[in-house]
């Protein structure tokens, strides 16, 4: 199936990333040849196959419920870009 | 209201591990600067790695255990995607399919009738940061936001659409509270330990989530707000919008939250940075660890010391509780601990709000009772030492003494009893006319006397012998 | 001046002469402090006073860590990775943090917010991607030593554009706490370095079990890859994938591989054609699974804990999208948006869920091969490397260029890449695969050939 501009809108709002017009279409364009030049994985049987999430196929890796370091405020905050009183400040919700 | 509909989400805090979820930061949240307890790994820095904590893995199977439900033989964590600004790494860890445990049961006891609601699913997932706004959350221009909070373990207690009433609700998350604090693995009295999210319907209607819910009687009172809500939507032929609503505790009201139109997609897939777990085989291990539950011990109080179905559920409501009767017990008749625990120092209890991990000590109690049973001290007076204990703590040796709460000799009582007979002869015509009220009249008069001293019992025996002289 | 601190001054000068760009950030100072302490004693190690060079993905104490984009600009990270960490331990003389492309996502290091790196063996052609910095510095001879990261290919493919030796350990090998993910089921930090020698040394510094990785395995731990460096080819068996030559390989890279397995064939080694029949879905099924993993590994991008944060506040998901649109490249957010799309509602199943299972067959072909031979070798690159600008209009044609590398990355195998001849005057590399945990076998492969061959080159005066 096509992927229109509208989905495109669809999927930078899911994606949070912000797009003009003009990125709209072109991202189209170009999302419908890579989505086209994927479809050869459709010809594809793998009705029978488990995928593989892990490679390796370890299990049951664990850490004690130990207490380490924590970063003390200011490195915590170092990076922050607008903080007040140890807080990370944020835009508002709404 | 039996058109009512009602499934939750419970989230409590396993605050009783040492660490986080998937770090080693402090699982101490209380009296905290913003932003001291957190690492990399919370605070989502880029290049950092989740590491299950194994413990908290136990836990999770204990409680799925304790609420009957089977445990998964593989279970994986999952990412949840979406932003928000509580959210370091813009996912959150939790688990979607083979969660931990699932297909359970808790009943609940709703006025005398016993109610099985279903357990869906318990799974593990990490708390996110908290937000905190300036005003309300529709109006604050900005957040502030603190991680402490990331990474913090939880166990998400799903139920199916069973209950029927905001009472009902409340009575359940009392009882799922109480497991898990006789697990141990979760202290309820701490803040932010248990949140609620509910999904309410009236019988053909829309199902609005309701979100924020923080607190017990918050249950009770927000599905209340929104069941009526949603009736009086009914009954001006309203249809109600299936949506996610969140739960203003100071307005008590449930409000929607104009953020996104459109309903959220969390993209699910496995977390690849955790490799997936086979635990079935920790099964018997934990199994044989449970502790006594609170239907099991409510049972045995019953046989082991006697007491009433009434007295057995009051003490096994919260495990505080139970320990300190049973420690009351070892030493006192256990009926009588039982009525002094439960009715007394349970009612003192409640009535300042306060947990009896605060009250005095079980030594101080047995003292107080021993006094009592060896007729040192009356019941008032008994009652007089349990609340001084709880309002200004002390020893009760020394409070009896102080505010003079020996009870007073029979002689002096006799003496009491023959002065009022003398002092009263209107209250004893009355009295022998038929006016039955005159007698505690009398009573009283000789309390008075004797400031309270007395024993009651014994004025009562003692008015009667000498009324019946004269 | 003394040996050491005066030989990083020389490496100093010439990168900051150098016309590579290389580096995002150069850690001068960090580096002859190093080297003075080697000089004194008092610093000891495996690699001690040797120049290394580290991939600016890779997180590095109170040095900017950019991962090539705009928007880390200024982040500084409050730790190290693990393997900056053993890096450190050993007495590496860090000099500073290589360019690539944003996020790792590229095969060229063009899409860098700090502009292209130069391929010193022509300034006019991409070094590879996404470690082109790490390639061309450790063939400009602006670095002992240096470290990459490689999801589909990103250390081999600047390894054989440069002409120098790149390894993708088997997955689980090496640590990836610090290394800010790209397509975390899919990556692993790779050495790279002018000789097998060097490679198999800082494998060795950087492999082995960390508890703060989930995913990383013990198989490394006591392991001495530099024992591997031994010149023997006899009874080894080298398989040669069919699927990995033929139309779209450039002849001269393919006569200059097979040349290689003649070579080793003459040394002792026996060769036979295998097949690795789902080599042709590779492609597909890195990128849908690559894209979905990148479009949740970057979420965390939003300029609210670190980096850019730019204009006035809005409500949170305006002010979120608009720092996000500034600060990612158009490629980063081609990948974002596809990794997105594929995870959402309906196209789970189709897609990622596909992708994983065509996984499970490739990782099969590689596991079935293996029971008949004990390498493959194959080209690398299809092709030598191309023009600066050449393929930045055509993101599927830049894709394909990966075609040879992936395979790798999706099956968790180990491979190293190797000079072994010329496309004029362009180093062309083959690449020797092992089977999980093989890397003594690879190594001693390459090792042998490269004792053998003469293409161990520099590019010129630099």
């Amino acid at each position: 199936m096509a992927i229109s501009v509208k989905d495109v809108q669809h999927i930078a709002s899911l994606a949070c990333i912000d797009l003009d017009a003009e990125q709209q279409e072109r991202f189209a364009k170009q999302f419908n040849s890579i989505m086209e030049y994927f479809k050869e994985l459709d010809g594809l049987n793998t009705d029978d196959v488990e995928p593989t999430y892990h490679v390796i196929g370890l299990n049951n890796v664990f850490r004690e419920d130990a207490v380490g370091e924590s970063l003390p405020q200011e490195e915590a905050l170092r990076n922050v870009p607008k903080q007040d009183k140890g807080y990370v400040k944020g835009p508002r919700i709404v | 209201m039996s058109d009512v509909i009602i499934g939750l989400e419970v989230h409590c805090q396993l605050n009783k591990l040492n660490s986080k979820l998937f770090c080693g930061c402090s699982t101490r949240q209380q009296g905290l600067e913003p932003n001291v307890m957190t690492c990399p790994v919370c605070l989502g820095l880029p290049g950092a790695l989740p590491v299950i904590n194994k413990k908290a893995v136990e836990y999770a199977i204990m409680v799925g255990l304790a609420l009957k439900c089977k445990v998964a033989e593989h279970t994986q964590f999952y990412r949840k995607n979406y932003y928000y600004p509580d959210l370091p790494r813009g996912f959150q860890i939790t688990q979607y399919d083979y969660p931990i445990a699932s297909e359970g049961v808790l009943t609940v006891d709703t006025d005398g009738e016993e109610r099985t609601v279903r357990i869906r699913r318990v799974h593990m997932e990490e708390d996110p940061g908290r937000l905190v706004h300036q005003g309300s959350i529709e109006t604050s221009k900005f957040v502030l936001v603190d991680y402490n909070r990331s990474g913090m373990p939880l166990i998400e207690v799903v139920t199916e659409p069973d209950l029927r009433s905001p009472k009902e609700a409340r009575r359940f998350i009392n009882k799922l509270r109480n497991i898990l604090e006789y697990l141990d693995v979760f202290d309820g009295s701490l803040e932010g330990a248990l949140r609620v999210d509910a999904n309410v319907s009236l019988k053909g209607g829309s199902r609005v989530e309701i979100k924020n819910i923080s607190s017990y009687k918050g249950v009770e009172r927000a599905l209340l707000f929104e069941i009526s809500r949603q009736h009086s939507m009914k009954r001006r032929g309203v249809k109600v919008i299936q949506e996610t609503r969140h739960y203003d505790d100071e307005r008590n009201c449930t409000i929607t939250l104009r953020t996104k139109e459109q309903a959220e997609e969390y993209r699910y897939y496995p977390e690849p940075d955790l490799v997936p777990l086979s635990v079935k085989g920790w099964e018997p291990r934990l199994r044989a660890s449970l502790p006594e539950l609170p239907d099991a011990k409510r049972e045995r109080f019953k046989v082991q010391y006697g007491v009433s179905d009434n007295h057995a559920r009051v003490m096994t409501a919260e495990i505080r509780v139970a320990n300190y009767y049973e420690r009351v017990a070892e030493k006192c008749e256990p009926r009588m601990a039982a009525t002094w625990v439960a009715d007394c120092l349970k009612g003192e209890l409640n009535y300042r709000d306060r947990d009896v991990k605060d009250a005095f000590p079980p030594g101080k109690m047995i003292y107080i009772l021993e006094q009592l049973k060896s007729g040192a001290i009356t019941d008032k007076g008994a009652v007089e030492v349990i609340r001084t204990l709880l309002d200004e703590d002390g020893d009760p040796k020394v409070i009896i003494l102080a505010k003079n709460l020996a009870k007073v000799e029979t002689n002096i009582t006799k003496v009491a009893v023959a002065q009022v007979l003398k002092e009263n002869e209107t209250a004893i015509r009355d009295l022998r006319a038929g006016k039955i009220q005159a007698f505690n009249f009398l009573v009283g008069k000789v309390m008075e006397k004797t400031s309270g001293r007395a024993d009651p019992t014994e004025v009562n025996l003692l008015l009667r012998e000498l009324l019946e002289c004269t | 001046m003394p040996l050491y601190e005066e030989s990083v001054h020389k490496t100093l000068d010439r990168i900051r002469r150098s016309k590579l760009n290389a580096f995002i950030t150069i850690t001068g100072e960090d580096a002859i402090r190093t080297a003075r302490g080697v000089d004194d004693g008092a610093v000891k190690g495996r690699l001690a006073g040797m120049t290394v060079a580290v991939k600016d993905c890779i997180t590095t104490r109170d040095v900017p860590t950019t991962c090539g984009s705009k928007i880390l600009s200024g982040y500084v990270p409050p730790f190290d990775a693990e393997v900056v960490a053993r890096l450190k331990k050993e007495g590496a003389a860090i000099v500073g943090k290589t360019n690539m492309d944003e996020f790792a996502m590229g095969t060229t290091t063009e899409s860098s917010y700090y502009g292209p790196t130069k391929n010193p063996w022509d300034l006019t052609r991409v070094p590879g991607g996404s470690s082109g910095g790490s390639g061309a510095a450790v063939a400009g001879l602006e670095c002992r030593m240096a470290l990459g990261t490689d999801t589909g290919g990103s250390v081999r493919c600047p390894a054989s554009f440069c002409g120098v030796v790149g390894i993708k350990p088997t997955y689980g090998l090496v640590s990836r706490y610090g290394v800010i993910a790209y397509a975390n089921s899919l990556e692993q930090v790779g050495p790279m370095a002018r000789n097998v020698s060097d490679a198999a040394l800082l494998l060795d510094v950087i492999s082995g079990h960390d508890p703060k990785d989930s995913t990383s395995v013990g198989e490394a731990d006591g392991a001495h890859y530099t024992d591997h460096l031994v010149e023997n080819a006899r009874g080894l068996t080298i398989g040669v994938p069919k699927e990995y030559f033929g139309e779209g390989t450039d002849k001269r890279v393919e006569d200059a591989v097979w040349n290689a397995i003649m070579k080793l064939n003459k040394l002792g080694a026996d060769y036979r054609e295998v097949s690795l029949p789902h080599t042709k879905y590779a492609l597909s099924a890195y990128y849908i699974i690559a894209m979905c993993e990148a479009s949740s590994n970057l979420a965390r991008f939003d300029g609210l804990r670190y980096g850019l944060r730019t204009g006035k506040d809005e409500n949170w998901h305006t002010t979120f999208s608009r720092i996000r649109a500034e600060g990612f490249g158009e490629e980063v957010k081609r990948r974002i948006m596809l990794g997105t799309y594929a995870l959402s509602e309906g196209y789970y199943g189709k897609y990622y869920l596909k992708a994983l299972k065509v996984r499970t067959l490739i990782k099969r072909d590689f596991e079935r091969a293996f029971k008949d031979v004990d390498v493959l070798a194959a080209p690398t690159m299809p092709f030598p490397a191309f023009r600066l600008g050449e393929r930045m209009d055509d993101p599927l044609s830049m894709y394909m260029a990966d075609v040879d590398t992936v395979p790798v990355n999706l099956a968790g195998v180990p491979s190293v890449s190797v000079p072994c001849g010329f496309a004029g005057k362009l180093p062309v590399g083959v690449q020797f695969i092992g089977g999980f945990f093989d890397e003594p076998k690879i190594i001693r492969t390459a090792y042998t050939f490269e004792l053998n061959t003469d293409f161990q080159k520099l590019p010129g005066e630099f």
